[in-house]
């Protein structure tokens, strides 16, 4: 009954925990118009305010670049740094050991991620460190004006910087064959996918990474760039479409058994897949790497949850740390007891 | 068969040289040989007599050259020496080359295998028969070079005179207690002595007999300090990345961490160690986990902090506690890792970009090493800021006597941080740069923290008192403005000078970290000449003021450092410029711990002059 109620106050502009919208809102934006980092900001909002999350819960973690900047533009009641270019997932890395019971966002840009940040970005993938780590990719450098980057289409034409010879990289690939636990991807023009996306992943308990196209209306807007919004509408194809259970608010949803692929997470929430057409399972590791394989050849933007594994100990799991947050213990905790010394003093 | 020159010793007056000598191990490495020499100078230490044991290692794992010199010194001047009395030598490829160069009246130990001429006459020669005593014991092959390094123990025991229930101490102590490999060892130990006592007559002069003088200390290295004083300080996350001669700090955490920071009720960790993927990603871990509100650290080299240096600018700026130790090594890249130097201390002092100073604790000494290590915990966090501590290669890896090591002695300081009892006294009114007391020192909040006006948002980008976003020029002004003044309050936590004075000095002595030994020894030297000398030894960065008396009081202060450039006695004439005239660099740096008689003779041209 309480669930109803919930939703009934949800309508009213208070979600379950009394908060309103404007509890989650951020800084004005300082983002070009039109930009789709703004619009994944947005998405940032209504995700951890339906999802009845305190914003003190939530620590935003970013590098540097215009999606980086973003992290201002939303949760001003949440903790955030801003770190180095390429050097968030060490920043979050440390900081969540502190306390483990918050959830880390991090956003990073595609320069941000797969040029200087490759290496801290494969890392914090195999340690499996518990934040959402969203890569507002746009295929250029913004903040340093519209230079290729890695993520770039090879034979991109940008009106100063010439034809682009390189191949690209492809995030989702790299966070998969690095064996991300949770590998999506989306695109800035599909609010709800991206929302959907954003809520299942901060119920992941591991790293989750998302693979946003946020097209740069700025220095990346030609049309058959991949990441531009027009090209993005024409060749989006979803896997599925996605709709997020929390834990609360199950049995308020209904589907249709036969047609959806659940996914449980590890706090008992759901993620409802629908088909769509194609018998997808994003478990399936073999399955996500036909899939990202087919999008290349097929030159689409293929978008959805591509693979989870719900199985995986998150980073710090591993540490058998205090139940008690790290960065609450006091000196009695954590200064040993004087006859331990002298007992090593006797040794040496 | 005896020598001209042993002739003469055994026929003529017997001099003896008690608990005074130094002596050379040479050996090859990942032979094994590190456990025999840390047996030898483990034993010594327990006869009392006051020791020190240095590595000149290759940086390679298997099969270059490798010596071990142990100092022994009645009167504990354990500084290294640069010729050996006593040479043990167990390695072919530099059996010529060591030969040559061992003192006159010297002592040539050898593994008689090595089947190489011997054609000097003014030395003492004892050959070892190493295979043949190893055949005697009952090891597997495997084990046999290994074990082959214990010959020599027991052979220069029994001709020194070390007891054989110090080895047997000593063995336990390095075996952890593991009975099988002590009693392997003992047996090699006590076979080869016999041997010795059996069919080798003492001739050479230098003997050793139990004192007291160590009674009571310790004998440990630098990198097992600073770990252990860590802990003490209640660090609860360590991120770093491999890199000698670093590396075993960081080994030393995750060794003893375990053993002493799990909660007694639950078993569960009071810390986490993590190895990075590199350094970037190390200190990125460590300004993380500061800002979280942990003690945290890292530990590196030279190579590691050049990665380093751009994040703690940022968390310089950012005002974010972490404590980061540079275990100084020789030289770029490489460089020569596994050799000692102190040539880090003006490029950690302006550590990246920008306007920046940092504060830096330069231990003397493995007590110090245990006692910076966790009150650098309370000046960063009190200060908010990094705290870097230089040792270097020579404390870092080799062994050092010590006192026991101090319980600290003061209570843990957190700094001004706010929770959430503390926000609701304010009604949730606080700024996270505001300078509410005048000190320059902000007040934080850290992660967790559920007061709806808790968080706040950390850039390296202008901000103003409110941490909000600013590009007003006024408020980077006045940012600068106030960093400079904590260092101001940052001056009274750092440790002072410790000076030692005689009667009336005619020169000052000036340096800081691991040339104290050097220092002390020429000190004793020069006084029996008759030149009188104080000492200043400095201890932190930046100066806090009282250095000037010092320098000032002397007409000449030689600045020693093992550098080129003689970086501290660049920053003291930065800091004191009118003084300038008054302070001469001695600045010396070839990879190997420094010498008194380096010093002594350059003070002796220099007063010459
Ligand atoms: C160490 C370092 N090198 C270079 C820069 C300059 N820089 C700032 S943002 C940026 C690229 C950002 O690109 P991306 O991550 O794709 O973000 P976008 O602006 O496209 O969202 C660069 C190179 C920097 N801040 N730090
Ligand atoms: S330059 Fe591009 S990436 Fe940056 S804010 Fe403008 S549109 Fe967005
Ligand atoms: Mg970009």
């Amino acid at each position: 009954m309480q669930e109803r109620v919930d939703i009934q106050a949800k309508k009213s502009g208070v979600n379950a925990i009394g908060l309103t919208k404007s509890d989650y809102r951020g800084s004005p934006s300082t983002l070009c118009q039109g930009c789709g980092h703004n619009s994944i900001a947005s998405q940032i909002i209504a995700a951890c305010y339906e999802l009845d999350i305190h914003p003190e819960e939530i620590v935003k973690f970013s590098g540097i670049g215009c999606s980086s900047k973003s992290t201002t533009y939303f949760l001003n009641r949440s903790f955030g740094f801003n770190g180095l270019h390429g050097r968030m997932p060490s920043l979050a890395t440390g900081a969540l050991f502190a306390d483990y019971t918050l959830k880390g966002i991090g956003v990073s840009g595609d320069g941000d991620t797969a040029s200087i940040g490759m290496g801290q970005f494969k890392h914090i993938l195999r340690r499996n460190m518990k934040l959402v780590y969203i890569v507002e990719n746009n295929g250029v450098y913004g903040l340093t004006k519209g230079q290729f980057s890695a993520t770039a289409d090879q034979g991109l034409e940008l009106k100063s910087h010439g034809v682009n010879p390189y191949m690209p990289v492809d995030i989702a690939w790299e966070a998969l064959v690095g064996h991300a636990t949770f590998v999506a991807r989306s695109f800035a023009g599909d609010p709800k996918q991206v929302k959907e996306l954003i809520k299942a992943a901060l119920s992941h308990n591991g790293v989750a990474v998302l693979d946003i196209i946020s097209p740069c209306v700025t220095f990346n807007n030609v049309d058959h760039a991949t990441q531009s919004y027009a090209w993005g509408k024409d060749h989006e194809a979803a896997l599925h479409e996605l709709s997020f259970v929390p834990r609360a608010e199950e049995i308020l949803i209904e589907y249709d058994e036969e047609e959806a692929k659940e996914v449980q997470l590890h706090d008992g929430s759901t993620i409802l897949l629908r088909k769509l057409g194609r018998d997808y399972d994003p478990t399936d590791r073999q399955a996500a790497i036909r899939v990202l394989e087919e999008a290349n050849s097929c030159q689409c933007l293929i978008t959805g949850l591509i693979y989870i594994d719900t199985d995986q100990p998150s980073m710090v799991d591993i540490y058998n740390l205090t139940d008690k947050p790290l960065n609450r213990l006091t000196e009695r905790e954590l200064r040993p007891p004087r006859g331990t010394l002298e007992e090593l003093n006797h040794l040496f | 068969m005896l020598t001209k020159f042993q002739e003469q010793n055994l026929t003529g007056e017997k001099k003896r040289i008690v608990n005074d000598f130094s002596l050379t191990i040479a050996t090859v490495n990942g032979s094994g040989s590190q456990t025999s020499n840390a047996t030898i100078l483990r034993s010594i230490f327990k006869m009392g007599i006051p020791v020190s044991g240095k590595n000149i290692l290759p940086s390679n794992i298997q099969g270059l050259p490798t010596w071990y010199t142990i100092r022994v010194n009645k009167e504990g001047f354990v500084a290294r020496q640069e010729e050996a009395d006593i040479l043990i030598e167990m390695n072919p490829a530099t059996f010529a080359d060591d030969l040559a160069k061992l003192k006159s009246g010297g002592v040539f130990f050898y593994a008689d295998h090595i089947r190489q001429p011997i054609e000097r006459d003014d030395i003492f020669v004892y050959p070892m028969p190493v295979r043949e005593i190893v055949r005697q014991v009952d090891v597997p092959t495997y084990l046999r070079d290994y074990i082959a390094n214990m010959v020599y123990v027991g052979i220069v025991a029994s001709i020194l005179g070390i007891e054989l229930d110090k080895i047997h101490q000593s063995l336990e102590f390095h075996f952890k207690g593991k009975a099988k490999a002590i009693a392997i060892n003992d047996e090699v130990v006590k076979r080869a002595a016999e041997w010795a006592k059996e069919n080798l007559v003492k001739q050479d002069p230098f003997y050793l007999e139990p004192i007291d003088v160590t009674k009571g200390w310790i004998l440990t290295d630098g990198n097992t300090a600073a770990a252990l004083g860590a802990i003490y300080g209640g660090v609860q996350f360590v991120s770093w990345y491999p890199i000698t001669p670093a590396t075993s700090l960081a080994e030393n955490l995750q060794t003893y961490l375990p053993k002493l920071r799990k909660d007694p009720d639950t078993g569960k960790n009071t810390f986490a160690v993590v190895q990075a993927e590199d350094e970037l990603s190390a200190i990125g871990m460590a300004i993380g986990a500061g800002w979280g509100g942990l003690r945290a650290m890292t530990s590196t080299s030279g190579p590691g902090l050049s990665l380093m240096t751009e994040y703690i600018g940022l968390a310089y700026y950012a005002e974010v506690p972490v404590v980061v130790w540079d275990v100084q090594r020789v030289g770029p890249s490489t460089g020569l890792p596994t050799r000692t130097a102190q040539g880090d201390l003006t490029f950690v002092a302006f550590m990246s970009h920008g306007d920046i100073e940092n504060i830096i604790l330069l231990p003397g000494n493995i007590n110090e090493c245990f006692e910076f290590a966790w009150q650098a915990f309370d000046i960063a966090e009190q200060i908010q800021t990094p705290v870097i501590i230089l040792s270097d290669m020579d404390f870092g890896m080799n062994q050092w006597m010590g006192k026991p090591f101090e319980y600290p002695n003061s209570p843990m300081q957190r700094g001004k941080v706010l929770w959430e009892e503390d926000l609701e006294k304010l009604d949730g009114k606080w700024a996270r740069y505001l300078d509410v007391d005048g000190d320059g020192i902000p007040y934080r909040t850290v992660i967790g923290n559920r007061h709806p006006r808790a968080a706040y948002y950390t850039r390296g980008t202008g901000h103003d008192e409110y941490a909000g976003y600013s590009e007003e020029p006024q408020n980077w002004h006045d940012l600068l403005n106030r960093l400079k003044k904590k260092f101001e309050v940052a001056k009274k936590l750092l440790p002072k000078p410790i000076i030692e004075t005689m009667d009336s000095s005619a020169i000052g002595i000036i340096s800081f970290g691991s040339t104290e030994p050097a220092v002390q020894e020429t000190r004793q030297i020069l006084a029996k000449e008759g030149l009188h000398s104080d000492f200043m030894r400095i201890r932190a960065y930046p100066f806090i003021g009282v250095e000037r008396e010092f320098i000032q009081n002397h007409p000449i202060n030689y600045v020693v450092e093992m550098n080129r450039d003689g970086q501290l006695h660049q920053l003291l004439r930065m800091e004191y410029p009118e003084l300038a005239g008054k302070i001469r660099s001695f600045a010396y740096t070839d990879g190997l711990p420094l010498t008194a008689r380096q010093l002594v003779d350059f003070i002796h041209q220099n007063e010459e002059q």
